[in-house]
């Protein structure tokens, strides 16, 4: 451990005066520096139960700021310093600066390249993403657009600013499991298509293409298809890097009802 | 008053006297001949062969269809359920964490007592405050406890009667297990894998909860295997023993699983073979000597706890009567040893496997470890793990919860050794399609299966241990964690994360019956009678629910 806390404190002091140069990372309180050194202690003492995305606990997503019960930085400092026995989490002995680092990892949202992807214009990435964009023609923003796709409306704080712009760029290699085109045809030949929304062993619950929320035993299906391929288009030719950047600036804006 | 009188009311007290000295409700010789009465559920592992096979036959394959839930019992604390209830003429025995023991009236689910154990603050364990069920000799049950003590306690009305320290708990020492009872023994594990412990399986006398002996399961100088270890990493590789043993009274030799070597993921920090980590350990029940073992995953990279309960089976191999275990590893390997010498006879593969190009003649896995930042198959959380497997001598098919096309990228460190501090020499990751999407974790996350089949997926597999081909698999979206519970009229029940309870053909594979309990199944099914009915109990997230046929 000693060798470790080392390399932490180091990180740490080393981002000190990086963070008041940081005016790109807007929606950052914290350097990359302060996140990596987070993500080490992270990955060696909280991942296992935490998982790699911080969401391995029931009723806790790290990567999104949702507890049991902490609300600030302290809250949180004193549940990894106390743990939580009942629910089998024991307490962490960490130094300061290490509990510094882990707050920054998880503020952060888990994202280490968080600063490193370009952030541009909240304002005009609006206008592209209702205007040149035409990402309004199938996302809902804050109870406006349709449902086909995911709704955004708090992106923001459950994506990384890295899968934001991956997303923008090469839609079908950033798209979640989850969130893949389904066909299905029922017994009755009716072909029905949607988004997949949650999916078991017998069955499949969607919401299709007229925004119905519909759920299918598959053994009831005459053929039933889980696309790899994203409906969005890329739009790598039809933006600019610098409206990417400001595309990605607005949709990290996006953080839910507040 | 006469004499006649003093002497017919001397005899009335000596006859109310007798009236009350009940004798002990379960004798060692009632274990040892559990299969003789299905009607009851004796041991965690449903008899010392651990086979989880029920000799009952009131709920078949044609009436299957017709269970329904007769009660329920909810939990009254958070978090993943793993006991597995005893069931003791009439009366269910069932642990809830952290240390909770009830008695359950098992035809109505109403409660006799409920005994709570706080286990000590400094109590640590890596992967939740579980705790998987109890042992139970004369009229005394006994637990282990997260901060590892071993209590016995009064069965009929669930007071303590001793409370012993099996191992110092600031040293993140722990018991989950269900204890294993061999005649005026209680033999019990300790968890800490995560933590650099040295392992071991000791035994208790029932009675009075004085040590009578200890098996260490990371040898010290001067013993055998020793020089397995370099410098001083025996003194805290880990090597716990989490999951219940097995016992030969033939040949008088308990089987206990051991678990991971420390630090877990880097292996450079601790060369050698760390014996007896990832091995199966035969020992003589009276003394705890070892008669010998068998390593499944020798200087382990990636966390392959051999912690599966060892399945005895007699049967044929290769034309001759033989005593056998069976065995279904984390490391993705189905084995088949010989339990009376611990001799390896076979060894295939039961899911992706690429850690290892194959085993030798003598079982030893010939290594291929992975590239850096390339996926291992299987992943950190294996091919399968602690959930109890079954075998039906009927069948003669082994069943068991396997992960298949899960992989994980392992990355390793250096780790310094703290007492009771975390010993894991470096992380893994779940390889996932898309950077950051959700992945597969201990336990269901949720009922929005986010991660989908695309990070691993369940299945339910049935080995023919004479081949080791599968005779037939059920795949699931989810992976699973459900044990195995089998039956004289060929049922097999088992559930997984995502809250199905299932009732199989055993020998076809035909899914025949299924209900959705709407939480994770992370425990075996039991079955058990009361007043001549058959009953079979499982629990889902935060409900054990105890289905009947309907009348």
């Amino acid at each position: 451990m000693q060798l470790l806390t080392r390399i932490v404190c180091a990180l740490v002091l080393t981002a000190l005066p990086g963070r008041a140069l940081a005016q790109g990372a807007e929606d950052h309180q914290y350097t990359s520096q302060d996140i990596t050194a987070g993500l080490r202690i992270y990955s060696s003492q909280c991942a296992l139960c935490h998982g790699p995305n911080g969401d391995g606990v029931n009723g806790v997503d790290l990567r999104r700021s949702k507890f049991r019960r902490s609300v600030s930085d302290d809250d949180l400092a004193q549940v990894i310093a106390a743990g939580v026995p009942a629910a089998g989490m024991p307490g962490f002995a960490l130094r300061p600066a290490e509990v510094t680092g882990l707050l920054a990892f998880i503020r952060a949202g888990f994202d280490p390249n968080g600063t490193a992807v370009n952030v541009g214009n909240v304002a005009r990435g609006q206008g592209l993403f209702e205007g040149k964009g035409a990402c309004a023609t199938c996302h809902r923003v804050n109870g406006h657009g349709p449902r086909l796709a995911p709704d955004l409306s708090d992106i923001g704080s459950i994506r990384m600013p890295s899968a934001l712009q991956r997303s923008l760029l090469d839609p079908t290699a950033a798209m979640l499991p989850i969130n893949r085109p389904v066909r299905l045809v029922t017994k009755e030949g009716r072909t029905i298509r949607g988004r997949r929304l949650n999916e078991d062993t017998y069955t499949v619950q969607i919401i299709d293409d007229s925004e119905r929320l519909a759920s299918f035993v598959k053994a009831d299906l005459r053929e039933f298809e889980i696309g790899k391929t994203s409906p969005m288009p890329s739009v790598a030719k039809t933006l600019t890097p610098d409206q990417v950047a400001d595309m990605v600036a607005y949709l990290l804006s996006l953080k839910g009802p507040q | 008053m006469s004499v006649k009188t003093v002497v017919r009311c001397g005899l009335l007290v000596a006859a109310l006297a007798a009236s009350f000295q009940v004798h002990a409700q379960v004798p060692y010789d009632r274990i040892l001949r559990a299969a003789s009465e299905p009607q009851h559920w004796l041991t965690y592992g449903g008899g010392y062969d651990s086979q989880r096979y029920s000799g009952l036959t009131q709920i078949t394959p044609a009436n299957v269809s017709t269970l329904e839930s007769k009660w329920v019992v909810q939990n009254q604390v958070f978090g993943a359920w793993q006991s597995n209830p005893l069931v003791v003429d009439g009366v269910m025995y069932l642990t809830e964490r952290p240390n909770d023991v009830m008695a359950v009236d098992a035809k109505t689910g109403a409660m006799y007592w409920l005994y709570r154990y706080t286990p000590s603050e400094n109590a640590k364990v890596c992967c939740g405050a579980n705790n998987r069920g109890l042992a139970m000799l004369g009229d005394t049950l006994f637990m282990g406890t997260l901060d590892a003590r071993l209590i016995a306690i009064d069965a009929k009305n669930g007071r303590p009667i001793w409370n012993i320290e099996v191992a110092d708990v600031k040293r993140a020492y722990s018991i989950t297990m269900a204890p294993l009872v061999i005649k005026d023994k209680v033999v019990v594990g300790v968890g800490g894998g995560e933590f650099g412990i040295r392992g071991f399986v000791a035994a208790y006398d029932a009675k009075t909860g004085k040590e009578a002996w200890r098996f260490y399961t990371i040898p010290g100088p001067g013993e055998p295997g020793h020089s397995t270890w370099k410098d001083n990493d025996w003194e805290h590789g880990g090597a716990p023993v989490w999951v219940t043993g097995s016992y030969d009274p033939v040949l008088n030799l308990t089987d206990w699983g051991v678990g991971n070597p420390g630090p877990d993921w880097n292996p450079d920090q601790r060369p050698g073979d760390n014996l007896y980590s990832d091995s199966v350990v035969a020992l003589d029940a009276d003394t705890g000597k070892l008669k010998w073992h068998f390593q499944f995953t020798p200087n382990d990279a990636y966390d392959y706890d051999a912690v599966q309960v060892p399945v005895l089976v007699d049967m044929n191999w290769r034309g001759a009567p033989a005593k056998l275990m069976l065995w279904a590893n984390r490391n993705g390997y189905f084995y088949v040893l010989d339990r009376v010498t611990g001799k390896f006879l076979s060894g295939t593969p039961f899911v992706k496997v690429n850690w290892s190009s194959g085993l030798d003649e003598r079982g030893r896995p010939m290594q291929t470890p992975q590239p850096t930042g390339s996926p291992t198959y299987p992943g950190n959380q294996g091919g399968t793990n602690w959930y109890p497997p079954a075998f039906s001598p009927r069948t003669g098919l082994f069943y068991f919860s396997a992960w298949d096309r899960y992989g994980t990228i392992y990355r390793k460190e250096e780790s310094d050794y703290t007492p009771g501090g975390l010993f894991l020499g470096g992380g893994f990751t779940v390889a996932a399609p898309v950077p950051g999407a959700p992945t597969i974790g201990i336990g269901r996350k949720g009922p929005i299966n986010n991660w989908t089949d695309e990070v691993g997926h369940g299945s339910v597999m049935a080995m023919d241990p004479q081949t080791g081909a599968m005779k037939w698999r059920l795949d699931q979206f989810d992976v699973s964690d459900g044990g195995m519970l089998t039956t004289a009229s060929d049922l097999l029940f088992t559930g997984g994360r995502e809250g199905h309870f299932h009732a199989i053909d055993a020998r076809t594979g035909t899914l025949l019956w299924r209900a959705n309990l709407g939480g994770q199944i992370v425990m075996a099914p039991i079955t058990f009678l009361v007043d001549g009915k058959q009953y079979v109990s499982v629990i889902a997230g935060s409900t054990l629910v105890t289905f009947g046929l309907r009348e």
